[in-house]
């Protein structure tokens, strides 16, 4: 489905928060590219670095706290490190954003139609007629009823799932090539997360754009996602296409994750516990495999001293060897107590 | 037989305005909810947000004052009672928290969080008391060095498993769990939902369990409730609900959760599509003119469903 055209190129990716003047990394050496066309999800629990990858693409960090190096390669330009002036151009014309909290995502004293197009003012020649017309076309567009009604009112005014669409409807205003989704769904319920993830797709498959979807939520990611990576400690561990990383996952913690879900059968089983925590910013292990101390019954010479990214299948990457030699028999017993 | 029954359970807030801020209508947030709790079994409540079900937990416990309706606790009438710290009812129902953080005071140790319905409730010496903490930091799996710290120390799942130490600190009956794991991470989730059902077995609780995530309930619940704005559209058994859901309302969920196995992506995303085409079409079936829901009618047993009594010929 996904055509090869590449959108946007990551390579060895650090961004460092500065606490008492040392710098530590939130995302660690992440190397990953999009295509056109494709929707790729970055899956991982809290704490591991998956919004920090995402403000980092849109230079939304605080410079003089956090350190962005390597490089964001879009159309000749790398955003890491970009001046602000420059970015401006980009963000919100290029590079489309979409936040979790559609509430604290708008400014709750303008009307919708305004902040749909204060991007337009910005990136575009049009008139004011030209852009009133526009957000209608928008609005209609996210599948809102009554455009010219809600190009009116304010945010407190609309339900969590319209909110939503009114942020996605920024999002695309300028026609972005690229469209980083944080979260979209987490605050909404399962039925409007339904509809908002069918209206992704479908805008999607109508511009041809690149969707960056971040998110904690499996089932979202099998749902609607092209590619998958998944982050564990600000590393990527494991990479595939979303129908491979579902039924053939090699890394410990991706098959650890997908054994956690409480499934439609699952009933009366026990779900998969990971040991121990994800290791806060400032103690996570810098050398060796960082998910060892949590599977502690896999040797410790079935880890790479470095671990890499290796290719066990076409487009399939996992971290280290360790996977080879994972089973779930020495968790047993050690679950909880 | 069930030791706890809820009867017509309504909840309705005022809302004011006009002339002398007189009463000008309600918010019917529970209207007219009837349950049964047996020991032992864990009862899902389900619903969007908005439907009611937080507030259906809180009016139980007593957090909310209630408009019409009773419950009755093991043959006794304790709705809306000034209850004393020593009633039983206070010490057996006991409660759950979504954001455990919030539930817990900042400027306590956790042994004086764990102790509060000990103190309540039971008189125990200074080394009873010392004991029993000890025991309950043990079961919910906790070092005996974390009584002498304060919440912010821990993670939110272990903090969360020092919401359920409080809650069960007195031996409760029975404990409503409002969203318990929505806040934690899917490991950190999986852990807290095994350790829940694991003292349910050893100490034969019941829950109330309320969440928004049917994959969850599934998972835990024996008897499962799906509620919209303020009523049950549907209850039953966990095979009821999720086999043969018959409210358009149920089935709407159902088609909604995402399910971890892209393959059958287009088949879901077309099956989605033909429940809201029913849904759309067939509304009057299932909803009166004001949108409310009907009165739920028994299909079997232990399955009932909110539907209009003329349609009955046509299903």
């Amino acid at each position: 489905m996904a055509s090869s055209e590449n959108l946007l190129t990551i390579r060895n990716l650090h961004t460092g928060f500065r606490i008492k003047d040392t710098y530590y990394n939130a995302v660690d050496d992440v190397s990953i590219n999009l295509n056109k066309n494709e929707i790729l999800a970055i899956v991982g629990e809290s704490g591991c670095g998956k919004s920090t990858l995402a403000t980092s693409i849109l230079g939304l960090h605080v410079a003089n706290n956090t350190k962005v190096t390597g490089e964001i390669l879009y159309k000749d330009l790398n955003l890491a490190g970009l001046p602000e002036d420059k970015f401006n151009s980009i963000r919100g014309n290029d590079i489309g954003m979409i936040f979790q909290d559609p509430l604290s995502a708008l400014n709750p004293l303008m009307r919708i139609g305004e902040q749909i197009s204060e991007s337009l003012v910005y990136h575009t020649k049009f008139t004011k007629e030209q852009r009133v017309e526009r957000v209608l076309e928008l609005l209609n567009q996210v599948g809102i009823p009554n455009p010219e009604r809600v190009a009116n009112q304010f945010p407190h005014q609309l339900s969590g799932g319209m909110r939503q669409r009114v942020i996605i409807a920024i999002a695309i205003a300028c026609k972005p090539a690229i469209i980083v989704a944080d979260e979209p769904t987490t605050a909404l319920d399962v039925t409007i997360q339904a509809q908002i993830l069918d209206l992704l797709k479908e805008l999607q498959a109508e511009t041809k754009s690149g969707i960056i979807l971040i998110t904690h939520d499996l089932g979202v990611v099998a749902e609607v996602a092209d590619r998958v990576a998944v982050m564990y400690a600000g590393q990527i561990i494991e990479e595939a296409p979303v129908e491979e990383l579902f039924n053939n996952p090699k890394h410990p913690y991706t098959r650890s994750l997908l054994n956690s879900i409480p499934q439609m059968n699952s009933e009366n089983e026990k779900l998969q516990v990971i040991k121990g925590l994800v290791p806060s910013l400032k103690n996570l292990p810098r050398q060796g495999c960082r998910f060892s101390s949590r599977i502690p019954w896999i040797a410790a010479d079935a880890h790479e001293e470095n671990p890499v990214l290796h290719e066990v299948a076409p487009g399939h990457l996992v971290r280290c060897t360790c996977w080879k030699h994972f089973d779930f028999e020495g968790a047993e017993g050690g679950q909880l107590r | 037989m069930s030791f706890m029954q809820i009867k017509d359970l309504c909840v309705h807030y005022p809302i004011r305005g006009g002339f002398f801020n007189r009463v000008v209508d309600h918010v019917y947030a529970v209207d007219g909810v009837n349950m049964e709790f047996e020991k032992g079994k864990t009862y899902g409540l389900v619903g969007e947000s908005g439907s009611g079900k937080s507030t259906t937990g809180k009016a139980i416990i007593g957090l909310e004052k209630i408009t019409s309706g009773s419950i009755i606790y093991e043959g006794e009438n304790v709705t809306n009672q000034r209850r004393e710290r020593t009633s039983a009812y206070n010490r057996d129902i006991q409660m759950i928290f979504q954001d455990s953080h919030s539930s817990m005071n900042p400027r306590k140790r956790i042994k004086d969080i764990i102790a509060e319905p000990i103190r309540n409730f039971l008189k125990l010496s200074d080394q009873e008391e010392n004991r029993r903490i000890n025991e309950l930091l043990a079961i919910v799996g906790m070092p005996e060095d974390a009584k002498y710290k304060y919440p912010h120390e821990f993670s939110g799942g272990q903090k969360q498993r020092i919401g359920i130490a409080r809650a069960v600190a007195c031996n409760p009956k029975m404990i409503i769990a409002d969203e318990p794991v929505s806040a934690l991470d899917l490991s950190v989730q999986a852990q807290v939902l095994n350790f829940m059902k694991d003292i349910q077995q050893e100490y034969g609780l019941s829950y109330l369990f309320i969440s928004h995530d049917l994959g969850v309930v599934k998972h835990m619940c024996d008897h499962i409730s799906i509620m919209y704005k303020g009523r049950f559209v549907e209850t039953g058994r966990r095979e009821d609900v999720y086999k043969n859901p018959q409210h358009i309302y149920t089935q709407r969920l159902l088609s909604a959760i995402p399910n971890i196995e892209p393959s059958t992506r287009i088949a879901r995303k077309a099956e989605r599509q033909g429940v809201e085409a029913i849904y759309q079409t067939e509304q009057h079936k299932y909803y009166d003119e004001n949108g409310k829901v009907y009165a739920l009618k028994q299909l079997s047993s232990t399955h009932s469903v909110a539907m209009s009594t003329q349609d009955k010929g046509g299903n």
